[in-house]
């Protein structure tokens, strides 16, 4: 399973990136989507991975049976803050589209 | 709040001991507080009398102060902030400080009074006033500060109302260029001492103001003395405009004259000499002092007496002779001798009286003859001779004339010059330099009264001048009569206090000093003689050269200013201007890269050398899980694949790669983070997909394929498999290295007994961490906004303004069928529209219930309030902005508004009921119905999360929507416009 994950990880950051370096603004918001899916299962796999131990108290279960919900709670946080400056940077690239009439990073179209 | 103590260890004598508390804050508070009300004052008299009354009632607090502090013991009031840190509000007076507790309060108010005859009459007076006061209590924080951190604070205050004072007539540039070069100069000294002040509270292991005067020893001995010094310097000469830093002051005379008097000469620039004398018992006796602060003195002694000679506006002249006094202050700081520390605090009072008194004479002479300029004056005793009177006998104490105050503490000076032994050289150097300094100083003061008041009347003047209004004269008379008193009767009228000032400083060290006009045929009294007489034939002889001369001899190429303004211009523009050629400024690209490379190397190199441990044993793979990734790599692959030509598509595929860390998730014991997910992956693809109309259509195969473009990918493609493998990589070694000991545990383990909850995600957000989550709702709303406020500018290009291309063949073909045909378009998205109309309120509905079981099973704030957004969203898409909203009054910033608060005052509830901010109780109550429902406080919080997670979704999706309304009509205008 860590390994499948880290791969996975992995997978999802190299595109990520290679799309960051990209010269069209959607391209580079694609980018950042999938490096953020990236960087957030990296930050959850610190907590170890687990199945069936979700941090839900049962009764009569005792701490060991739980996955460690710190890291859980960080990425949810992460996630829906991911959303936000996906939706501003959205509202960015439509602007400069709007005041430069192309959807080149630099605002000026000619360089590939 | 108060903690009251004594320093000095002395048995209290005074029972009331809490009044002297009270007191003390109030003469800092005061100012403050009378600052803020002063701008809603209304006409120039109520401002003045709100002026003038804080002034006098500081002046009386701080002098009910002075009983307390007789017997050479400081009053100490203590309000703790953060004790752990070492940081708390002290303030503490001792007669030393409350000398300077009069003195500002004193001037403030004289300068006060002066302000409202000398400012125009159209000016309100209201920001002045406010300003003034605010820099007032700003030096009396200087002053009383008992702790080195809040030293540098009310530090740096006085820096930045000074910058605001000087810049007052914000309509001229010099008074800006002015204003800017005080502020980089004093404030940037201030930064220099707080570092230094950090050492010296490191040295002497407290920041306190007390425990670091007990450990002068201690500190001197210190490795770290040399560099704490420095920056300690660096502050103080900065501010008390020593050489090489005096340029600042001279440029500050641009400042309104009231100003002038009352910072830039009386108070502020007293703020470096004050510090000195302040830590004179901890810094001074080494070398290293000596030969910094008396050079620095000296030089200052007496490049500011010469360049004084030469200038030729009224208020330069002072400037520059306010350095060289300051220098005399300063050096005689640096000889180290403690009678000279004596005459350092009696020169500083002195000072403060005659220059603010010439100051305001300056003042009535630009304000009655129009200019300041030294060759246009003359002969203006026959048209204001009071004003002549006071100003000829402020001058004469600048001059050092006997019976005025100057002559005393000059004599003192003398006195120390020649006690003071450090071989031949030095001797005989600084004995000669006092002299010399105060021969120039008896030449600037005859220039100032011989070229303004005597002489032959001019006829040309600006205005014709005349006697300047009575109160105006007053603050110039009862700062002259200052000076007499002081000067005939200085044992009867400042000793007291002098002593007490001297012994605040030096404690047991104070020497015996004897304030007396005549000391008997002396040799400080022969260098006074030399002095005058110099000076006086000096200026006999040559006064028509210095009127003629535009620059100072010798020194007019030594310009600090110029200096100043040469490496201002190399920081803000040569330096960046070379930088950002050197470097990819302007180009996102490039940059992008470097910081993907810099994070590499930032790895790498955190990794270097380190063995990776492989410490727990792999689970075995699960063939679906695999599968699963096989499927989610794929569509990463091909969005990365298809994002520039096909966006749609690429769109898709990005949303699958979500999906499948969507189930991850869940796979892996992650509900809470399945469901978010999956909620924020639906709105993020609403959210693109709305924005895809606005960008261009891009077609493969019409762009060019250089081999430049080429290798750009084939670099960026190596780079993103590094990051990739790295990043995979220490996946990997991080999953199979065991956590020694999470504080995860901690959490499992209070989660219900402390936060009356099951769902421990939900409950470290709400609770355990939740000035966090605080914080990310505030970022939150601030997004919403920003991106709304970048929406309502929105321009979109001008070829995808119009309808899509099959909107328009299909309204075309509609136009063509005939007007008997129904438009295609009135249908659109009929079936589907009716269902979602039917199925919002479940959706919402839902989100409730993801709410309400937050604390207990997967859900909470944040999923709930993204599932109420999406059943909006999903109506606007089915029925169109303007259908919603006829029916539907969504007002999403009182959502977010709302949502603050709430989370913000159930944090306050807890401060209210005596516990820290945010601290939740929690309590389950079993209701009829709904069953047994937990109620914590933190469902409060979470409900506050929840509103300003649907405000801050909806702000940003609605906004998006609206874009499409913007649009002109379409030709065919039966056609729904909204969609």
């Amino acid at each position: 399973m860590e390994l499948v994950l880290a791969l996975a990880i992995g997978v999802l950051a190299g595109c990520g990136v290679w799309l960051l370096l990209r010269p069209r603004t959607f391209q580079v918001i694609i980018g950042l989507t999938l490096l953020s899916y990236a960087v957030n299962l990296f930050i959850f796999c610190i907590g170890g991975l687990r199945t069936g131990a979700d941090p839900v108290l049962r009764d009569g279960a005792d701490l060991s049976q739980y996955t460690d919900p710190l890291p859980q709670a960080l990425v949810l946080t992460a996630i829906v803050i991911g959303f936000a400056t996906t939706a501003l940077f959205l509202v960015v690239l439509l602007a400069s589209r709007g005041l430069t009439g192309n959807d080149h990073v630099d605002g000026k179209d000619g360089t590939p | 709040m108060f903690a009251h103590r004594r320093a000095g260890g002395r048995p209290s004598t005074n029972g009331g001991l809490m009044p002297y508390d009270t007191a003390s804050l109030a003469i800092l508070c005061l100012p403050f507080a009378a600052s803020l009300v002063a701008p809603w004052l209304r006409g120039r008299r109520a401002a003045t009398a709100w002026m003038l009354v804080t002034a006098a009632v500081g002046l009386v607090l701080s002098a009910a102060l002075h009983p307390a502090l007789a017997d050479g013991t400081a009053l100490r009031s203590v309000i703790p902030w953060v004790p752990s840190l070492g940081l708390e509000l002290v303030l503490r007076v001792d007669g030393f400080s409350w000398l300077f507790l009069m003195l500002v309060c004193g001037i403030g108010l004289l300068v006060g009074m002066y302000a409202r005859y000398y400012m125009p009459p159209e000016d309100p007076l209201s920001r002045f006033y406010a300003l003034l006061l605010a820099f007032m209590g700003s030096m009396l924080g200087v002053v009383m500060s008992g702790n080195v951190i809040q030293l540098v604070f009310f530090w740096e205050l006085t820096s930045l109302f000074s910058f605001l004072l000087i810049g007052y007539w914000n309509q001229g540039a010099s008074a800006r260029e002015g204003a800017r070069m005080a502020l980089i100069v004093t404030a940037g000294g201030g930064l220099c001492l707080f570092a230094g002040m950090m050492l010296l509270g490191r040295i002497a292991g407290s920041y306190d103001l007390d425990v670091i005067l007990a450990a002068g020893e201690r500190v001197r001995a210190s490795t770290l003395y040399t560099p704490m010094l420095v920056l300690v310097l660096l502050g103080a000469l900065t501010k008390s405009a020593q050489f090489p830093f005096h340029f600042w002051l001279p440029q500050a005379m641009s400042a309104p004259t009231p100003v002038s008097s009352f910072l830039h000469s009386a108070t502020m620039v007293k703020a470096g000499v004050f510090l000195l004398l302040r830590f004179w018992p901890v810094l001074s006796g080494t070398d290293a002092w000596f030969w910094i602060v008396g050079g620095a003195g000296l030089l200052s002694l007496l490049l500011g007496a010469a360049a004084a000679v030469f200038q030729r506006d009224l208020k330069a002249v002072l400037a520059y002779s306010t350095i060289s006094h300051l220098g005399l202050i300063t050096m005689l700081l640096g000889l180290g001798s403690a009678l000279g520390a004596v005459a350092a605090i009696f020169h500083i009072v002195n000072h403060a009286t005659f220059k603010a008194s010439l100051f305001m004479a300056a003042g009535a002479v630009d304000h009655e003859a129009g200019t300041r300029d030294l060759r246009r004056l003359g002969g203006l005793r026959h048209a204001m001779p009071i004003t002549a009177t006071l100003a000829v006998i402020a001058a004469a104490a600048m001059a050092g004339v006997p019976l005025l105050n100057g002559f005393l503490s000059k004599e003192m000076f003398f006195a120390v010059a020649v006690s003071t032994h450090r071989g031949p050289v030095v001797d005989v150097l600084t004995a000669s330099i006092a002299v010399l300094a105060s021969a120039f100083s008896v030449i600037y003061s005859l220039r100032f009264v011989v070229g303004v008041f005597f002489g032959q009347p001019r006829s040309v003047l600006p205005r014709q001048p005349h006697e300047p209004p009575r109160w105006m004269r007053l603050p110039i008379g009862l700062l002259a009569l200052a000076c007499v008193l002081v000067g005939v009767l200085p044992a009867r009228v400042i000793g007291p206090f002098l002593h007490a000032a001297a012994r605040a400083v030096l404690g047991e060290d104070t020497p015996a000093f004897d304030l007396k006009v005549w000391h008997g045929l002396n040799a400080p009294l022969l260098m006074s003689a030399v002095a005058f007489a110099a000076g006086c034939a000096t200026y006999a002889a040559l006064r028509h050269w210095f009127a003629t001369r535009d620059t100072v001899p010798l020194l007019g190429r030594l310009s600090g200013r110029l200096l100043f303004e040469r490496v201002l211009a190399l920081l803000t523009s040569s330096l960046p201007g070379a930088l950002e050629g050197t470097f990819p400024g302007r180009r996102l690209q490039p940059q992008l890269l470097l910081i993907v490379l810099a994070a590499m190397v930032a790895a790498g190199l955190a990794m270097w050398g380190t063995p990776l441990r492989f410490g727990l044993r792999a689970s075995g793979v699960d063939p679906a899980f695999a599968l699963l990734w096989l499927l989610g790599a794929a569509c990463a692959v091909g969005a990365a694949w298809q994002a520039k030509f096909h966006r749609l598509a690429a769109l898709v595929l990005t949303g699958g790669a979500g999906l499948v860390s969507c189930v991850s998730f869940l796979w892996l014991s992650a509900p809470d983070l399945a469901a978010t997910q999956l909620l924020v992956e639906v709105v993020t693809t609403i959210v693109i997909l709305l924005g895809l109309r606005w960008l261009p259509k891009r077609i493969a195969g019409l762009a060019l394929d250089t081999s430049r473009a080429r290798f750009r990918r084939y670099r960026d493609a190596l780079v993103a498999a590094g990051a990739g493998l790295g990043l995979a990589a220490l996946a990997y070694a991080a999953m199979r290295h065991p956590v020694a000991d999470s504080i995860s545990h901690f959490f499992l383990e209070r989660a219900y007994s402390e936060g009356g909850g099951h769902n421990v995600v939900n409950v470290i957000l709400v609770d355990f961490r939740g000035f966090d989550t605080l914080g990310e709702i505030t970022v939150l709303a601030i997004v919403a906004l920003s991106v709304f406020a970048l929406l309502r500018r929105f321009r979109p290009a001008v070829e995808s303004v119009d309808a899509p291309a099959q909107q328009r063949l299909q309204a075309a073909w509609d136009a063509a069928a005939g007007a008997d045909a129904r438009p295609a378009l009135a249908d659109y998205l009929r079936i589907p529209g009716l269902i979602i109309q039917l199925m919002a309120p479940v959706i919402v509905l839902f989100g409730v219930h993801l709410f309400l079981r937050g604390h207990d099973l997967p859900g909470g704030g944040f999923a709930a309030g993204i599932t109420v957004s999406v059943a909006l969203i999903l109506l606007y898409m089915a029925r169109g902005a303007r259908w919603v909203e006829t029916r539907l009054r969504v007002a999403p910033v009182r959502w977010i508004g709302a949502g603050l608060l709430l989370a913000v005052a159930t944090g306050l509830g807890s401060m209210l009921l005596g516990f820290p901010f945010l601290t939740s109780h929690s309590r389950h109550l079993t209701l009829p119905l709904l069953g047994e429902l937990p109620l914590a406080s933190a469902m409060l919080f979470d409900l506050g999360v929840f509103c300003v997670v649907v405000g801050a979704t909806s702000l940003m999706l609605v906004a998006l929507a609206h874009q499409s309304l913007r649009r002109p009509r379409a030709p065919a205008d039966d056609v729904p416009e909204d969609r």
